[in-house]
């Protein structure tokens, strides 16, 4: 009796097993989108679902960058986490640090059989999120690069030639006297202070923002953004915010409703800002390189990138983890990243992506879109701008964010305020040094 | 002789009690035990591991000096927003008290913004004063006035101040309205037939007989810009320009949920429950003691 029931129990099973696995197998996706960002990546879900029948991946929203990484701690501590997670480039050395709580893409997509060519990737994009040793820890998802948006019509109404020459800060800072005195009240205004401001400054000047290339190579690293070339740059930002040439606006984006209500004439902010600048401006834009100092270390080497990458949570079954080597491996296909790329403004993760956009013409028909890519694959990135690796990142920036204000307000000099900022940022880092020691 | 009921044996008294006691436990003791405990450690945020750091957390906070200077800052703050609180509460109370017709209009009407969540009465805010597009700063800026709380730190703390203060002038005007319908009409009028004017009548009679509830809603509303007021501050200003809106509480958020420290996270909240403790023994010890009951 007892033996009929075990092999009973054993038929089962071996029957079930089959049936299990060809069940659907349930991929939990956490990202940060909403609005039209949030429909392209639901599209983006339902074509992965539609194309096989193996796994369904299950997309949900959890708030901004800093809510969804929260979320997926959260859930991770309470044993409920996502199988793919998306963190935002500024929380890249937490999760790289938190060994037993990730599973690095590289190996997720070798034990998946999934296709896999990390060197398809753009290095620029694929070096801020590999080891030191060239292996890929998460899936670049999302990323642009600062650029220069012109407003032309501005620029004509303050009597300036549109297409005046803005590749270096020197040229700028001419064209910037020129906005003021032709009546322009918000000639130079910026988004993300301290991302385009300091760390891509440093990148592009080649000079170093933090020792040990930028934390790539440790937790034991100090914050070099006191360095001549910053604070010279930053001195000269004083001024223009004194001379009423540069208008800060806020720490984050705030900048852009200015500048796409046609009330500033320079703006400096993401190449991802090209969606709503397209959509809403009313008035005739440029988008231009990034300006850099003449003269001032190897500029222009490379810029960085911001965005967010997908991180992959340990603690699941093989079988899901190759739904998650197939779906990753979907997001990195050609024709997949080149719509993102031409409907998003973000660049495209491939250099596939980047040729097929190319091929199709779609650069030609909206002039300057390739200026990202252009200004991010100029140069093989140095130790100086393969990108940053900063413990507690997020809350650095809050200080930077601090110190740039006291420089805006007059209160502090750019010396005062960056050796300020590298004395409190430095504390951090320690912190974050022995909490992962 | 008060009047005294005693219970004979101990379960039922305790039977009674335990709902308070545990609903204490779990959602008081249990908690700030656990930040006690954790403000004792560096951990990593996914809790993987953390190092025991003793009293470092404390060191680290109390050897930063702009920690120390938000203490400042929360004093500041605290005093601005009870203030802005509760004076204008009692004058409208004061007026409802003395409306014949249509009071039950104004008292709703009154009531209203208590409804509103403070990190929503942020936003709106924000939004009237909004350096581009806001109402209030536009006119301020026909009037001359280029009012900038992004760069501006007293302007920014003005503006938290009031998006604080307005839903509490609700809760207080309630408090206080309750309060003056309490006051015998007789002690007035008699005062009246004295000829006391109002202001005077107010002053000497009214105000005094009103200092219990002033008393609770100091204590209350100390409380509540201590603890409650980081949505309003998250919403508006994130702790600056610089770090001039930087309270404590605000710290303990942004530290903790953003920046994934929460080690130094507890650590702050320690700090701040006997920051509070102790505000609060020195309101019942010295303050109480000029309330007359």
């Amino acid at each position: 009796m007892k033996k009929t029931l075990i092999s009973g129990l054993a038929l089962a099973t071996a029957l079930s097993a089959p049936l299990a696995a060809s069940a659907q197998t349930e991929i939990q996706f956490w990202h940060a989108f909403t609005g039209r960002l949030g429909e392209l990546v639901k599209a983006q879900v339902e074509e992965f679902n539609a194309s096989q029948s193996d796994y369904t991946v299950v997309e949900s929203h959890k708030g901004n960058y800093s809510e969804t990484l929260n979320a997926g701690i959260a859930a991770f501590r309470a044993g409920e986490q996502p199988h793919i997670l998306m963190v935002f480039e500024v929380g890249t050395a937490t999760m790289m640090a938190a060994e037993g709580a990730i599973k690095p893409v590289y190996e997720v997509m070798a034990e998946s059989g999934a296709e896999f060519d990390p060197d398809a990737y753009i290095g620029a994009v694929k070096g801020y999120y590999t080891t030191t040793d060239g292996q890929m820890l998460s899936l670049p998802f999302n990323s642009s690069t600062p650029v220069l948006w012109v407003n032309r019509d501005a620029m004509e109404a303050a009597g300036v030639d549109p297409d005046t020459d803005l590749s270096t800060w020197q040229k700028v800072d001419a064209v910037l006297e020129q906005l003021k005195a032709g009546g322009e009240e918000c000639p130079l205004v910026t988004a993300w202070q301290s991302w385009i401001h300091l760390e891509n400054f440093s990148a592009y000047h080649d000079v170093p923002f933090a020792s040990k290339d930028n934390g790539f190579g440790g937790v034991d690293t100090e914050l070099m953004l006191n360095g001549e070339a910053q604070v010279a740059h930053l001195s000269a930002m004083g001024q223009w915010a004194k001379d009423g040439e540069f208008i800060y606006t806020g720490r984050r984006n705030e900048g852009g409703a200015n500048f796409r209500a046609g009330d500033c004439a320079l703006f400096t902010e993401s190449s991802a800002g090209y969606a709503g600048i397209s959509s809403e401006a009313e008035f005739d834009f440029d988008v231009r390189p990034l300006p850099y100092w003449e003269g001032v270390g190897n500029a222009p080497q490379n810029t960085i990138i911001g965005g967010a990458s997908l991180w992959v949570l340990s603690g699941h079954d093989d079988a899901e983890y190759k739904g998650v080597g197939e779906f990753l491996s979907f997001l990195s296909s050609t024709d997949v990243q080149a719509k993102w790329h031409q409907d998003t403004g973000y660049l495209p993760i491939t250099v596939a992506a980047g040729d097929a956009t190319r091929a199709s013409g779609f650069y030609d028909e909206n002039p300057g879109t390739d200026v990202a890519v252009i200004q991010m694959t100029a140069n093989q990135p140095t130790g100086n701008s393969k990108g940053l690796r900063l413990g507690s990142f997020d809350q650095i920036r809050g200080i930077i964010d601090e110190e740039l204000e006291a420089i805006w307000s007059g209160d502090k000099t750019a010396q005062e305020a960056m050796d300020s900022a590298k004395e409190r940022g430095d504390a951090l880092l320690r912190r974050f040094e022995s909490a992962n020691r | 002789m008060e009047k005294r009921v005693t219970f004979r044996g101990w379960l039922l008294p305790l039977l009674l009690i335990a709902p308070q006691v545990i609903i204490s436990a779990v959602f008081f003791f249990y908690p700030a035990g656990q930040a006690i405990w954790q403000s004792l450690f560096i951990p990593d945020p996914f809790g993987l591991s953390s190092q025991f750091v003793g009293l470092g957390n404390f060191e680290f906070l109390l050897t930063d000096k702009f920690y120390r200077a938000s203490f400042v800052t929360t004093a500041v703050f605290s005093i601005l927003v009870t203030l802005c609180s509760m004076i204008p509460a009692l004058f409208l109370a004061v007026l409802a008290d003395r409306l014949i017709k249509g009071s039950g209009v104004y008292r709703t009407l009154l009531i209203w913004p208590y409804a509103v969540a403070p990190a929503v009465a942020g936003v709106l805010w924000l939004f009237m004063f909004n350096t581009r597009v806001g109402v209030v700063s536009w006119y301020l800026g026909q009037l001359g006035y280029d009012w900038n709380h992004v760069l501006n730190g007293n302007e920014a703390m003005g503006l938290v101040v009031v998006a604080s203060a307005w839903g509490r002038i609700s809760y207080n005007f309630l408090f206080f309205f309750a309060a003056l319908q309490a006051v015998p009409r007789s002690v007035i009028e008699a005062a009246a037939i004295d000829g006391a004017h109002f202001w005077r009548r107010f002053f000497t009679i009214v105000l005094p007989l009103l200092s219990p509830t002033t008393f609770f809603l100091l204590v209350v509303n100390i409380v509540y810009a201590f603890f409650e007021t980081f949505g309003v501050i998250h919403t508006i200003t994130s702790g600056g320009p610089q770090q001039a809106t930087t309270i404590l509480v605000y710290k303990v958020f942004s530290d903790g949920f953003v920046g994934q420290d929460l080690g130094s996270s507890s650590a702050q909240s320690v700090i701040l429950l006997i920051v509070v403790g102790l505000l609060t023994v020195v309101q019942f010890k010295y303050i109480e003691k000029r309330v007359h009951y």
